[in-house]
């Protein structure tokens, strides 16, 4: 990802939305919310009111470069790639799901890895600014589909940006790090299933059997 | 025949099938193409690069007539073996690929080289309903490049007639939703994806909007108007 893009997106486009916003909130009773909140309630159900595009897109934007680093990418490891691995049979597997997710998105939009509060990981995509905190899904990646985030880079080749992300951006240890966090909101331990010995033990020790 | 004994409705569907499958045929055999652009890649500069009309047109437009063919085929295939929720699944692939073809076919003639009569200001009864339901060309121009600016996301903007009550609108459409889905007859479309401006105007899209009225060909817009009005 070029420093123009960088430059770009985050110098206009990322502060474009946050001022703008800033400018919507100005003395009224939004400025006290926070971020989060400000988005849950000014999408309004699906109805949203003028100020969730640009409350969303500051937050996608803020949540998005904390996902990529320098020199990031490749394979995640230990409880993330095991999450994955769970869900989507393999890491290729939900590379595969990403990216069939990302070249069939329509417009502009953002695609995800979240996790759901039964503890599904799903791959998700959504239009312009919305995001998963709207569905009450917890993001632990993004990846930014509008155009202005690869067209300097790579024109219409959208496939070869989103294969940049996965080669050289993606900054697994942050993933962990909302992974670990989720875990204060969602019951993520691992279900004990006793294994036979034990529950054979405990009825020679049953009177009642 | 198969379908006589479900009654009538059916035995008329499957007939109908029958004279679907060959006029499919005939279209699928020619398939959509990729209009010629009706100037040189370079003839829209200083206002459209040629790097970008050549990428807007042998990539994007490109694209969308590839992709609207193949989603006919497979709707030619999902036809044939009665598979409802085929048809219905392509839908959305026509709806976008098809959309992007329509739009883009009628946008690149929108446009002209000055040296071909890009920018001339409109004349004839066009200009005369411009007058009067706008105001002025400048006027109309404002709204257009205001309504334009504000699509978030990606789509069109446009000057549409509405042909019942013969009135221009300016309206705007989402992603690649051809003005159609309006209800209106589309004369004139200004692309404001990303993918129109970005390698020239960057994120300043109000400039690529207050700019490319140098290049608009009012002569196609007019010959619109006079068919449809």
């Amino acid at each position: 990802m070029s420093k123009e893009t960088l430059e770009l997106h985050w110098g206009k486009h990322h502060r474009g939305y946050v001022d703008k916003l800033n400018k919507q909130i100005a003395n009224t009773d939004f400025e006290r919310y926070n971020l989060e909140d400000l988005i849950n309630v000014s999408y309004n159900n699906g109805n949203p009111q003028p100020i969730f595009n640009n409350a969303a897109q500051v937050w996608n934007h803020d949540f998005f470069w904390d996902t990529l680093r320098p020199h990031g990418g490749k394979e995640p490891s230990g409880q993330v790639l095991d999450r994955i691995t769970k869900q989507f049979g393999s890491y290729d597997a939900f590379v595969e799901d990403f990216k069939h997710a990302a070249t069939t998105l329509f417009g502009s939009g953002w695609v995800w890895l979240s996790l759901k509060k039964d503890t599904e990981l799903v791959v998700e995509k959504s239009l312009n600014a919305i995001n998963p905190l709207v569905w009450d899904h917890i993001p632990l990646l993004s990846l930014d589909i509008w155009e202005h985030a690869y067209y300097l880079d790579f024109q219409n080749e959208r496939g070869a940006y989103i294969n940049m992300f996965f080669d050289n951006l993606i900054n697994w240890e942050a993933v962990e790090n909302r992974l670990n966090r989720a875990k204060g909101f969602i019951g993520l331990g691992d279900i004990i299933i006793p294994s036979v010995e034990s529950i054979q033990e405990r009825e020679k020790r049953s009177y009642y059997v | 025949m198969a379908g006589v004994a479900r009654g009538k409705a059916w035995g008329t569907w499957h007939g109908f099938t029958i004279r679907g499958k060959q006029s499919w045929r005939s279209i699928h055999s020619d398939g959509y193409s990729l209009p010629d652009l009706p100037y040189d890649y370079s003839g829209l500069e200083p206002v459209i690069s040629g790097e970008i009309m050549r990428l807007h047109h042998t990539k994007h437009h490109q694209t969308y007539v590839s992709n609207f063919n193949k989603a006919l085929e497979e709707l030619q295939a999902a036809t044939e073996n009665h598979d409802a929720e085929a048809v219905v699944a392509l839908q959305r692939a026509i709806k976008f690929n098809g959309g992007g073809h329509i739009n883009h076919s009628i946008f690149f003639k929108n446009l002209a080289p000055p040296s071909d009569g890009g920018g001339a200001p409109p004349e004839g009864q066009l200009a005369t309903a411009i007058q009067d339901q706008f105001g002025s060309l400048d006027h109309l121009i404002s709204k257009m490049n205001a309504e334009g600016a504000a699509v978030f996301g990606s789509g069109w903007v446009w000057l549409g007639l509405n042909k019942e009550l013969r009135r221009l609108v300016v309206e705007t459409t989402k992603n690649q939703n051809p003005l159609i889905t309006k209800g209106l007859m589309p004369l004139l479309g200004i692309d404001v994806w990303e993918h129109a401006y970005y390698l020239q105007y960057k994120n300043a899209r109000p400039d690529y909007l207050k700019n490319i009225w140098k290049v608009i060909n009012w002569k196609d817009v007019k010959e619109r108007y006079d068919v449809n009005a």
